[in-house]
């Protein structure tokens, strides 16, 4: 089977109602594994003391923050170039899901960032990138709400989703160039000189998996919504009631 | 080429002739650097400092305000369809907007900034930076708002809209315009920061007027 077979709404519809059960049981699963893993199973840090288990929360809502941002770049520009409805009602339903994930971050940053650095918010390349992010986020999601027509919607976002990629990715880049940071740099990487200890490492990817996996169930979840409301809209619209 | 010629003087006729506003963008401008030392307060050594980001912010909102016009009158009297039809492709069109857009609201600011700089005691290595600055970055401006104004088009009372569409778009011009001239201020190089803004209109110049006629075309659908 062709993954574009799954563009037929019908098929969508009855693959992830199959699907969703499972994945609902295994991002329950595989988050609290890595939760309760990682607040209770991991050593306090030397200098931080507990207040480092932030990190099993604040790093996977980070790493899906910018993820489903790519996400939505893909499924609008699959929309834009083979007109599959349920790729234009993906990224519109993942929007929602991706701001609270910025948003996430952003607070469990803060939350962290006032024990360790004194200060709950400091205008960091890092910080200051996730709220224009934010703000990316709602501007998408408003202009979905902003337009009544479905298919001119579903357009004109994708227009802005493969502009605002552009955007983001420039001002990551220029907000560098505007400030020094107090964020640490990236230690999950392979190259990276210094990595996270092997003890936090482990809960961290199951975190990781747990925070993908949910993402996974609310994405279909909200996409079999937004199906049905266009169901039920071409209905009201053919007069039968 | 001649439709363009004929295009460009349209849009620029249209918007200094009496209610084009083409001089509002300007007042919002004076209006918006009178009013932030009122509200900072009136120390010089506060307003050097925070000059080079005001004079950036004030242009921005000035290009800003004037954007949602800028395709909306010509698709509510049908100007937009004959312009579709035109042999001018979309592109060309909305270049040639965002150009007009540029000499009626960019351009004045550039003149502007100098004089209104002194009032809030510019440092004097900063002038001609700020002002390389302003030219070669306001263009980024006019170009990239047209595609927010063109994904707006259709939608009424668009404007908060707009401006929460285009002001996150703003920002690497934004950062790299006023660095230029911070950073001249301090008496380091600005060559970089120039360069760079420099880059970021030469970005926008060849891909959003696509975006835009992208954009345009789905509301003229």
């Amino acid at each position: 089977m062709s993954l574009w077979e799954l563009a037929n709404p019908t098929l969508f519809m009855r693959l992830s109602g199959r699907m969703l059960p499972v994945l609902w049981v295994l991002a329950a699963a595989t988050l609290a594994t890595g939760l309760i893993w990682g607040f209770f199973g991991t050593p306090e840090e030397a200098r931080q003391g507990a207040s480092v288990k932030i990190l099993f929360i604040h790093v996977p809502a980070a790493m899906m923050a910018i993820n489903i941002y790519a996400m939505m770049f893909v499924t609008s520009l699959v929309w834009l170039i083979r007109r599959h409805h349920v790729s234009a009602l993906a990224a519109r339903a993942a929007a929602p899901v991706g701001a609270t994930m910025t948003v996430l971050a952003l607070l469990t940053g803060a939350f962290w960032g006032q024990p360790i650095w004194g200060a709950p918010w400091d205008w960091d390349p890092r910080l200051t990138s996730f709220f224009i992010l934010f703000l990316f986020y709602l501007g998408y999601i408003a202009l979905w709400a902003a337009i009544e027509d479905p298919d001119k919607a579903a357009d004109l976002t994708s227009v802005l989703a493969l502009v605002g990629s552009v955007f983001a990715l420039l001002s990551r880049y220029a907000v560098n160039f505007w400030n020094q940071g107090l964020h640490q740099d990236a230690t999950l990487s392979l190259d990276s000189r210094t990595n996270i200890d092997n003890a936090f490492w482990v809960p961290l990817l199951i975190c990781i998996a747990g925070y993908f996996l949910l993402f996974l169930a609310l994405l279909l979840v909200r996409t079999r919504t937004e199906i049905r409301a266009r169901r039920l809209r071409a209905l009201m619209l053919s007069g039968v009631h | 080429m001649r439709a363009a010629r004929a295009l460009l003087l349209r849009e620029l006729a249209l918007a200094l002739r009496s209610g084009g506003g083409a001089g509002l963008g300007l007042a919002f401008f004076l209006i918006v650097l009178l009013i932030a030392p009122l509200g900072i307060g009136p120390e010089l050594g506060l307003l050097s400092r925070v000059a080079p980001g005001l004079i950036w912010i004030a242009a921005l909102l000035a290009c800003l305000l004037s954007l949602d016009r800028l395709f909306q009158a010509d698709l509510e009297d049908g100007s937009l369809d004959v312009l579709a039809l035109s042999p001018l492709p979309m592109e060309a069109v909305v270049a040639l907007k965002a150009l007009a857009h540029w000499l009626t609201t960019g351009l004045p600011l550039v003149v502007a900034a100098p004089v209104l700089a002194l009032t809030l005691a510019l440092p004097g290595p900063a002038y001609l930076p700020m002002v390389i600055g302003l030219l070669i970055g306001t263009p980024a401006l006019s170009f990239i708002g047209a595609v927010g104004a063109a994904l707006t088009v259709g939608i009424r009372r668009g404007g908060l809209l707009l401006s929460l569409l285009v002001l996150p778009l703003y920002i690497p011009t934004l950062i790299f315009g006023a660095q230029a001239a911070i950073r001249a201020g301090r008496g380091l190089d600005p060559a970089t920061p120039l360069l760079l803004t420099g880059a970021i209109t030469l970005f926008t110049l060849a891909l959003a007027p696509f975006a835009a006629a992208a954009a345009l075309r789905i509301n003229l659908r």
